[in-house]
């Protein structure tokens, strides 16, 4: 049986990961392929690098990242993060991303999700959906996108997408659990696996988000702030009778 | 060891020159035929489907260095769709080099793609396959490979019925995860790649 994963989502700025996604206020927490060799001893499933500058500075310093972290890491990893058009994810892949999610520009031109999966196969093709209150927003949840967030997961789906990371606004920096009817609606309606992210607290939260359909879920400040934690939380959740990797 | 990965368009190859690399071999990435047919272990890796990795495969004549080197016995290994190459029609479209029988079909469980880490049921005694009964490794794939002869067949996983992950016969292997993002077993399978290329 398929494991559930617990993955470390990292952001990245300049080359660097960085706490918070505040631009005024970012705080180094240091060298990328470092901290992700580390995840990775502890016990990550896989890794989720979100590039939060793409649209400021160029994807240069990611581009040099993926290529360091594709030849070092031993688990899978994802990149994202203002991911601009196709030539803009394809530069991804082929610098060597195990994956790809792309958020807007897809939700713009989801024929981009369909060249992605002729080219790299819907397995390398994750489509990032975040949503306030049941609907789509894109530019970091600022603007509202008139459409139901199950409506357009089933699209994406059908468009080519293999993943879906599906990320709730509103239960976002909260750390009191996942939006779980949300994560159960896009659960239900697709065949791909779906990445509940977005409010992950404890270990517990991991797995009410697994109980509705999740097949793998995003954890981030809870261990950034002390990564020990991160093999607690897979045997809390073994404990809990969830099959997990230890 | 020398080991060459057969580099016909099918994306980045530098995950898995990494970690054959780490396993102890000495990696290059090649269009060459002459090099694809003689040297002493061949990988094909590569992502994407079928229909469009065995175009490339024919493109670059790399197909025909393939069979050339497989009817010599010398040692192949297939990864993800290289595994798949190695077998026949697939029913995302497209037809692998049939050095292995049987088709490529789609995976039937209420989750397709079958994303992320799965144990091994290891079916019978194969050098590939040393040391990783019960282990985690890590697929991402919507087909699989449905062998004609069980015999080919050394391990298995589950999800929605029985998934081949690792095929052998003579000098030709297969596995259907990713060893290079599979962590210690990972590495583990390439080890033993690696240690019975130097035996064949």
């Amino acid at each position: 049986m398929v494991k559930k994963r617990v993955i470390p989502c990292l952001d990245v700025a300049g080359g660097r990961v960085v706490k918070g996604v505040n631009f005024v206020d970012l705080r180094e927490m240091g060298e990328p392929i470092a901290l992700a060799t580390r995840y990775s001893e502890l016990g990550a499933d896989e890794l989720v690098f979100l590039d939060i500058t793409a649209t400021l500075e160029g994807r240069g310093p990611i581009l040099d990242l993926i290529e360091r972290a594709a030849a070092e890491l031993t688990i899978p990893f994802t990149v994202g993060g203002g991911v601009t058009g196709l030539d803009d994810a394809r530069s991804l892949l082929r610098a060597g991303a195990d994956k790809v999610a792309v958020n807007r520009a897809a939700f713009d031109d989801p024929s981009i999700l369909t060249a992605l999966a002729d080219e790299f196969g819907s397995q390398a093709v994750v489509c990032a959906i975040d949503a306030r209150g049941g609907e789509v927003v894109t530019h970091a949840g600022k603007t509202p996108r008139g459409r139901d967030a199950v409506d357009w997961a089933v699209e994406a789906v059908t468009r080519g997408a293999g993943e879906l990371l599906v990320t709730s606004i509103d239960t976002d920096g909260t750390r009191q659990g996942y939006d779980l009817p949300l994560t159960r609606a896009v659960a239900a309606a697709v065949e791909v696996p779906v990445i509940a992210s977005g409010g992950a607290g404890e270990a517990r939260h991991l797995a009410e988000a697994f109980e509705v359909g999740a097949e793998a879920a995003i954890i981030a400040s809870i261990v950034h702030e002390r990564p020990e934690r991160l093999p607690e939380l897979k045997a809390e959740l073994k404990e809990m009778g969830w099959n997990v990797r230890t | 060891m020398r080991v060459v990965l057969a580099d016909y368009g099918a994306g980045n190859l530098r995950s898995v020159a990494s970690a054959l690399a780490r396993a102890g071999a000495e990696p290059s990435i090649t269009t060459d035929a002459k090099a694809v047919r003689e040297a002493p272990l061949a990988v094909i890796a590569g992502v994407g489907h079928v229909e469009s990795a065995s175009r490339g495969l024919a493109a670059t004549g790399l197909d025909e260095a393939i069979r050339e080197r497989v009817a010599e016995g010398r040692p192949m290994l297939g990864i993800c769709v290289g595994m798949q190459l190695l077998f026949g029609e697939s029913d995302e479209g497209g037809c692998g080099l049939e050095i292995l029988g049987g088709p490529v079909c789609r995976v039937k469980a209420t989750r397709v793609p079958h994303m992320g880490w799965n144990n091994l049921s290891v079916t019978q005694p194969s050098p590939l396959v040393y040391g990783i009964e019960g282990e985690d490794v890590y697929f991402a794939h919507s087909y699989a490979v449905e062998p004609t002869d069980d015999r080919v067949v050394v391990a298995v996983a589950d999800h929605g019925g029985r998934i081949v992950a690792a095929v052998q016969r003579g000098a030709v292997a297969g596995v259907q995860f990713h060893p290079e993002r599979s962590a210690l077993a990972g590495a583990r399978v390439l080890e033993n790649v690696l240690a019975w290329s130097r035996s064949a």
